[in-house]
């Protein structure tokens, strides 16, 4: 197991240095990008003030973000906060960041990480349900279709999930909010309700949206699982299992499928981790309170913070699944091990 | 085998979520909504009156707070909604229409008490008026309610804590330079010169020079009461302590929202202009508008509080809709929208261009970009309506007679301002996402121009960025922003609230600015400097018109519309009215049938 073990280690370091690497480029493209069209920090001060401001309230604004000091010097605050917090003393109003502080939001007035954590229940809830059923439906849609090749139940669910893969989830989303919501009134007053607070209402809430997002999902993977299930059925291998006299249940299962998950687990692995990354359309459409909305807001009022945050945890999300992904596949698969 | 697994599963599926939609029946859900009152109604008149009590209301917003805290926040809509959990010195009468303009005393017993020539201004409280926490409110909270506001920074080098709130008590009040009660260090931070309190329950403003419309600063939510012990700076907006009928439960969640209810220390007989009736409010903040829409005619929700009305996308399916339309009104939404001429963008230092393009514009095309006759009344001079010194009928450049224009008189400005065959120019616009009327119209104006010669390019930019845009007279120089596609809302329905910063040379700023035509005429600078020693309301009336007509004389505005909302009312709401001070309807008067 030891070969695993440095395998293991020499993935962390990878993930921490390119996540090192995403929050300088991140940061640059945010913070000095704009300063190379023409944005001085004056400028960014004066959209955090009221209407018709005194230039003492933009340079003391401008001295409270800190954007009067070096880009590298912001840099290394903003790595200092990360690992060690930061204190905010404005006079009498002292804020503490506790760390990770991933900086201070200019709008909201607030730290960044807390926002974004408070939000992170949302989109598990959502990522995770939609996963359980798209992973199910889909795989056991591909999988039927594999075996019924050339069947009614084949064509017909290769179909739909052509549909499924081409509609975007905008166009699904309103139109079920619209039959299933508004109209039908069968989901109505859809609000996210914590798991902790009532699981009951927690659920009801969300099978809108994770129907929406799993039938994307669950189309991909049929189609895919079904290719894969194809290809494998038809190695020798398989035909050795029959020969045996295997009962074809075992045949399918425990050869045939196990076969065609690898890949599968991949796949799945990088979407749970975008996912978890905040699902924007999904989230947008039924207004669920998730990191994804919250990096929308951040867009729309331009608050870098926030939209530097969100895009630093995403982009660690997508980091560790890579990671999990890995090391599952090393630990399944001898031959990765390198 | 595989096929009742596979059925069994979808069955299943189908199951649960019937299940958990039938047990998911809340007490939120609204029944089929009853008819409305009639389309408009809640304009001049108060829809629904009743003192019927209970309830819950769902409020939703398509837009999030700048922060709930009223020391820091310039929408009109928070404002209105902050009458719910905070109470100012004086505050605007809740009845419908126009005569929500008239001011009464809110925690103190009268309008200001003037004296010593206009510059001392004297409040008695109330007594018995009470925060949520039981402390009673004394003029020393509303002092520092004010020294903590965005009125007052340490200057440059030390860091603001609350910028995003009005700025005016720093330019009228003695002792400007005051640091703001983050850096006072004098006991009980009570180091503003400006405002004296002799006592618990007086508070005397000391002014540098008369301000007649003082009444209407003493209107703003920055002099809602805030005790210094429980102040948290830039963690107060999670909760506010209350003096107002209704109190946070918990704390505000920018993103999410909050929830209100019954604040147990507001004393009704202390407040004549509230009322306190439903015993929950509930608000969700950053609901996509079409979203939001959907919510409000299905019923789901009880009003949309930002006050912007129903998006263009939906405004058919409430006016072409009997039942939706006897649940709206549409309103004048207190902006005033116009292009402001760059005077110092070549070729408009020459007045004769900025006539030509006065004279070129198609108002009728223009009313079409912002919405047509739903969208907002055509404007044809410098002041809204509800600003008292608007001259009706007064139309100098005749868009009236000419709504498509006056290509006539258009070509003999050119000609007499040397550039007969038009000249190159360009409009700054907020970009299609964030303002899509005000881009319509950019582009309207852009084609009408073109008739006449002058080719002016489109400069589009993000919303969030207009302060350093059209907001910075260098950025306007170099980038040749000879035109600015703008809107302005007063702060306050009277004129200088109005005026002062879009038309006195004064107020230009270098960043955030608004007087975007930079315009900077002796005779309006003076007006505007002398008009707060008028005492009569016509006296100063009669200035502000003397203003609006050379303001057109100047030609530096091109007046396009005075905005209105389509505003939706759910019908089971009670007490709904539009009050044309707060130029929405009144946040706190509304209870259920």
């Amino acid at each position: 197991m030891t070969s695993v073990i440095t395998y293991i280690i020499r993935r962390l370091l990878l993930a921490a240095v390119m996540l090192l690497v995403i929050t300088l480029v991140t940061f640059g493209i945010f913070f000095y990008l704009p300063r190379l069209a023409g944005q001085t920090p004056f400028d960014v001060a004066a959209q955090y003030v009221g209407k018709s401001p005194t230039t003492g309230q933009i340079l003391s604004v401008e001295h409270k973000l800190g954007l009067d000091q070096p880009l590298l010097v912001q840099f290394w605050h903003f790595i200092q906060g990360l690992v060690a917090g930061v204190h905010y003393n404005y006079g009498s109003d002292k804020t503490y960041c506790p760390p990770p502080c991933f900086g201070y939001s200019f709008k909201n007035q607030q730290p960044v990480w807390p926002l974004m954590i408070s939000r992170f229940p949302v989109t598990l809830s959502l990522a995770v349900g939609a996963a359980v059923l798209w992973l199910v439906g889909g795989v056991a849609t591909g999988v039927l279709s594999a075996l019924r090749k050339g069947s009614i139940f084949d064509r017909a669910a290769m179909g739909i999930a052509l549909a499924g893969v081409s509609l975007p989830i905008f166009f699904t989303g309103l139109l079920s909010l619209t039959l299933f919501s508004y109209h039908w009134q069968i989901f109505p007053n859809l609000q996210y309700v914590g798991i902790t607070q009532n699981p009951l209402e927690w659920a009801r809430n969300l099978v809108l949206p994770w129907v929406t997002l799993a039938f994307l999902y669950a189309a991909l993977y049929a189609r895919l699982t079904r290719a894969g299930m194809l290809e494998t059925m038809g190695e020798d291998y398989i035909r050795t299992a029959r020969a045996k006299g295997l009962p074809e249940r075992v045949v399918i299962f425990k050869h045939a499928l196990r076969a065609t998950f690898t890949p599968l687990m991949t796949i799945f692995g990088l979407d749970l981790g975008l996912l978890l990354g905040g699902a924007f359309i999904t989230e947008y459409t039924y207004s669920l309170p998730g990191l994804g909305q919250f990096a929308l807001v951040a867009v729309q009022n331009q608050d870098m913070p926030e939209v530097l945050g969100t895009t630093l945890f995403a982009a660690f999300c997508i980091v560790l699944a890579n990671l999990i992904v890995d090391v599952l596949y090393a630990v399944i698969d001898p031959r990765v091990r390198y | 085998m595989k096929k009742p697994h596979r059925l069994t599963l979808i069955s299943a599926g189908a199951v649960l979520s019937l299940g958990l939609a039938a047990c998911g029946s809340s007490a939120k859900t609204t029944s089929t909504p009853s008819q409305g009152a009639g389309y408009g109604a809640a304009t001049t008149t108060v829809v629904n009156s009743s003192a019927h009590k209970g309830g819950t209301l769902i409020y939703v917003n398509s837009q999030d707070w700048d922060s709930p805290d009223p020391g820091n926040t310039y929408y009109g809509w928070s404002w209105d909604f902050a009458r719910l959990y905070s109470r100012t010195l004086v505050t605007y009468s809740a009845v419908p229409g126009t005569a929500g303009e008239k001011l009464v005393p809110d925690l103190a017993t009268s309008l200001g008490q003037v004296s010593n020539s206009g510059l001392t201004w004297t409040y008695h409280l109330r007594q018995g008026v009470k925060l949520e926490d039981g402390e009673t409110v004394t003029s020393q909270m509303i002092k520092y309610a004010i020294e903590r506001s965005s009125a007052y920074t340490p200057g440059a080098g030390k860091p603001a804590v609350l910028p995003l709130g009005p700025t005016y008590w720093s330019v009228f009040l003695k002792d400007p330079t005051y640091p703001s009660a983050y850096y006072d260090k004098t006991p009980g931070k009570m180091g503003l010169t400006g405002i004296s309190t002799p006592d618990p329950s007086t508070i005397v403003f000391n002014l540098t020079k008369p301000m007649a419309e003082f009444d209407y600063l003493a209107t703003l939510a920055q002099t809602a009461p805030v005790p210094e012990a429980k102040d948290t700076g830039t963690s107060y907006l999670k909760h506010p302590l209350s003096s107002g009928p209704y109190m946070f439960q918990g704390n505000y969640t920018p993103g999410k929202g909050m929830t209100l209810v019954k604040n147990p220390n507001w004393d009704p007989s202390t407040d004549p202009v509230r009322k306190q009736l439903v015993d929950k409010i509930v608000v969700t903040v950053s609901v996509p508008a079409t979203d939001e829409d959907n919510r409000l005619l299905s019923g789901q929700a009880d009003l949309d509080i930002s006050g912007r009305g129903v998006s263009p996308s939906d405004s058919a399916r409430v006016l072409l809709n009997s039942k939706n339309k006897a649940s709206a009104d549409d309103v004048l939404d207190g902006f005033y929208i116009y292009t402001a001429l760059n005077t110092k963008v070549a070729p408009f230092n020459n007045i004769h261009c900025r006539e030509a393009v006065l004279y070129a514009a198609d108002h009728a095309e223009l009313q079409t970009a912002y919405g047509g006759s739903y969208g907002g009344d055509i404007s044809t001079q410098a002041l809204p309506p509800q600003v008292g010194g608007y001259i009706p009928g007064y139309d100098p450049y005749g868009f009236a007679a000419h709504p498509h224009g006056d290509l006539t008189a258009a070509k003999q400005q050119l000609a007499l301002c040397g550039q007969p065959n038009g000249f190159s120019t360009t409009i700054a616009t907020r970009n299609a996402s964030d303002d899509p009327k005000e881009n319509a119209g950019a582009v309207a104006l852009q084609a009408e121009l073109a008739k006449v010669g002058i080719h002016a390019d489109l400069y589009q930019y993000p919303a969030a960025q207009i302060g350093s845009v059209v907001g910075t007279p260098d950025f306007v120089h170099s980038h040749h922003l000879g035109l600015m596609m703008y809107g302005w809302g007063p702060d306050w329905p009277a004129g200088f609230g109005f005026l002062n910063a879009i038309v006195n040379g004064a107020a230009i700023t270098p960043a955030g600015n608004s007087n975007l035509e930079e315009l900077n005429d002796p005779a309006i600078n003076s007006e505007l400097n002398n008009v707060m020693a008028i005492n009569s309301i016509s006296g100063r009336s009669q200035v502000y018109s003397q203003i609006d007509r050379q303001v057109m004389q100047d030609a530096v505005f091109l007046p396009i519309v005075n905005l209105k909302s389509l505003l939706y009312r759910n019908p089971r709401l009670s007490n709904v009215f539009y009050n044309a001070a707060l130029l929405m309807y009144d946040y706190s008067q509304i209870g259920l049938k």
